[in-house]
């Protein structure tokens, strides 16, 4: 038996985009076995709950992680809105879907960028970075924040976006559909892509399920689970909504699965900037949860399904807050498939699901 | 399969001027929503607290019995939830970013008293301090007026 080494690799790395801590077993070049830990950027936000009043907290849940913020605030305020059974008005509920594609179109081209930068193909990273821009202007157009947008409160939105303005997020989004496209062929015609990725990092569809993975790395491994095609918020109004899913399993599904999803979020805000209506931006939250009362909300992230839940102790303040982030459910998967890889694959095998250990340790 | 598909694109932006701007050699680009930092319009303000009892960053003291409403603009954190619930929206948010100091100093600003007039016990909002001589209590009416690197001042 040959001798096994232990390297251990995070939460400071180099390739590594998080504070992730792994203990690689290998034997020679091959990983038999990974042992992750994490808890290096723990903050205790969920403790928080109990010193801010649930509608300051909102802005607390925005600092979770600082690429799905507004997801995390949109999540927040729909379960305080569950506990509270107050009726958000419909144009916010829009704009809501609105921030959040385009919190997932920013947050996927990250991703690819990080992705091409991790094989070495500086150029495209630096033109995914470059078209990222656009959306974070967007943002701070329309909110004031590039990264932090504080739009979501409890009961709506802070801020509207004109009709007007409206139209013309959706002519940049239609002028950066063209340079994107060029983008997508790349990542899924050009041959140093594929050969970096093909079979890397393999998931089969029963692995995927029995890990409980979520978000693209479910389905690229053809699992077709999407908490949008529940129609839940501004969802509802789209016509038609069909997950993006892959079969292969591998690194160069995913890959496939995030690039086709920007598009695919182009086409809901296109759609859904058609059908605003128009109206109020929030309603007034007066009163405090019932004591005992509890409630959950589900939400599609960048990265997945996440879960929440909340519970009233008849006071401003929350008893308990609790998130069961996307990168919480897809370690397991992670490690899986770490199993019998190639000690140069781990990197790329890491970033493919994504992850994000900020919002894991809150 | 093939290899070059980035290329076409390489190529036109050889031609094109960068994607980025040469700060500072060009001034940031502010939007009108941009999250910069707080003011108050001082004169408006009526010390109720409620920015205080919102603020997510505790970063507002009001002092109504002194009549100070302070910041500390370190731990103002932009979310704009003081301009929101303020009800005489005597706060507001400027696009411009401050600059960076090397003291992290809280920002205080006085309410100025009523008029000293015969008319002021039946229109002030603070009766209990109708004897109080202007200035004679409070370090300065107007501290620190025009200083462009401090906020909220
Ligand atoms: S909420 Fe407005 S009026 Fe009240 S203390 Fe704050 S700044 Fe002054
Ligand atoms: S902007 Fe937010 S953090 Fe800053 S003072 Fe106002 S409420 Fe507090």
């Amino acid at each position: 038996m040959a001798k096994h080494t232990v390297i251990p690799f995070g939460p400071q790395h180099p390739v590594l985009p998080e504070p992730l801590h792994l203990d690689l077993v290998l034997e020679d070049e091959r990983v038999v076995e990974a042992i992750p830990q994490v808890g290096f950027i723990h903050r205790g936000l969920e403790k928080l709950v109990e010193k801010r009043d649930f509608q300051t907290f909102v802005n607390i849940t925005e600092r979770i992680c600082g690429i799905c913020s507004f997801g995390h605030s949109l999540g927040y305020s729909q379960t305080i809105e569950n506990l509270m059974g107050v009726e958000v008005p419909p144009r916010a509920e829009v704009l809501r879907v609105i921030w959040h594609e385009l919190s997932r179109v920013h947050s996927h081209l990250l991703w690819l960028g990080l992705l091409a930068d991790a094989f070495g193909f500086e150029n495209l990273f630096m033109q995914c970075w470059r078209l990222r821009e656009r959306i974070l202007d967007i943002f701070e157009r329309t909110t004031g924040g590039r990264v932090i947008l504080s739009a979501c409160n409890v009961g709506g939105v802070n801020q509207d976006i004109t009709n007007e303005d409206l139209r013309g997020i959706v002519h940049i989004l239609e002028g950066l559909v063209d340079e994107y496209n060029e983008l997508v062929n790349t990542f899924l015609t050009d041959s140093s892509v594929a050969n970096r990725l093909r079979g890397v990092g393999y998931l089969s569809k029963d692995q995927a399920r029995d890990f409980c993975t979520v978000g693209p790395f479910a389905r690229a491994s053809g699992i077709a689970e999407d908490i949008r095609s529940y129609g839940y918020g501004g969802y509802g109004l789209l016509s038609a909504f069909e997950p993006v899913v892959a079969e292969e399993g591998d690194g160069y599904a995913r890959c496939k699965v995030r690039a086709l999803e920007v598009l695919q979020s182009i086409q809901i805000i296109k759609e859904l900037v058609e059908k605003i209506p128009d109206g109020e931006l929030s309603v007034r939250v007066k009163g405090s949860p019932v004591a005992g009362s509890v409630a959950v909300s589900r939400l599609e992230q960048p990265r997945g399904e996440c879960f929440y839940y909340a519970k009233g102790n008849g006071s401003k303040y929350l008893s308990r807050f609790r998130i069961r982030t996307p990168t919480a459910q897809n370690v397991a998967g992670m490690v899986h498939t770490l199993q019998g890889c190639d000690f140069a694959d781990v990197p790329l095998n890491i970033l493919t699901i994504d992850p994000c250990i900020s919002c894991t340790e809150r | 399969m093939g290899s070059f598909r980035l290329t076409k694109m390489s190529l036109r932006n050889l031609g094109r001027k960068p994607a980025t701007r040469p700060y500072p050699q060009q001034p940031a680009r502010y939007t009108p929503r941009t999250k910069g930092h707080i003011v108050n319009n001082i004169e408006l303000c009526i010390l109720c607290s409620i920015c205080q009892k919102r603020c997510p960053a505790t970063a507002l003291t009001v002092n109504k019995a002194q009549g100070t409403w302070t910041i500390n603009p370190f731990s103002c954190v932009q979310c704009g939830t003081c301009v929101r619930v303020c009800p005489k929206k005597s706060l507001r948010m400027q696009p411009e970013y401050t600059a960076a100091a090397a003291q992290m100093h809280d920002c205080t600003l006085v309410k100025p008293e009523p008029a000293l007039d015969g008319e002021r016990s039946l229109g002030s909002e603070r009766p209990q301090r109708s004897e109080r001589l202007p200035g004679s209590e409070r370090p300065q009416r107007k501290p620190r007026p025009e200083r462009p690197s401090r906020i909220g001042c």
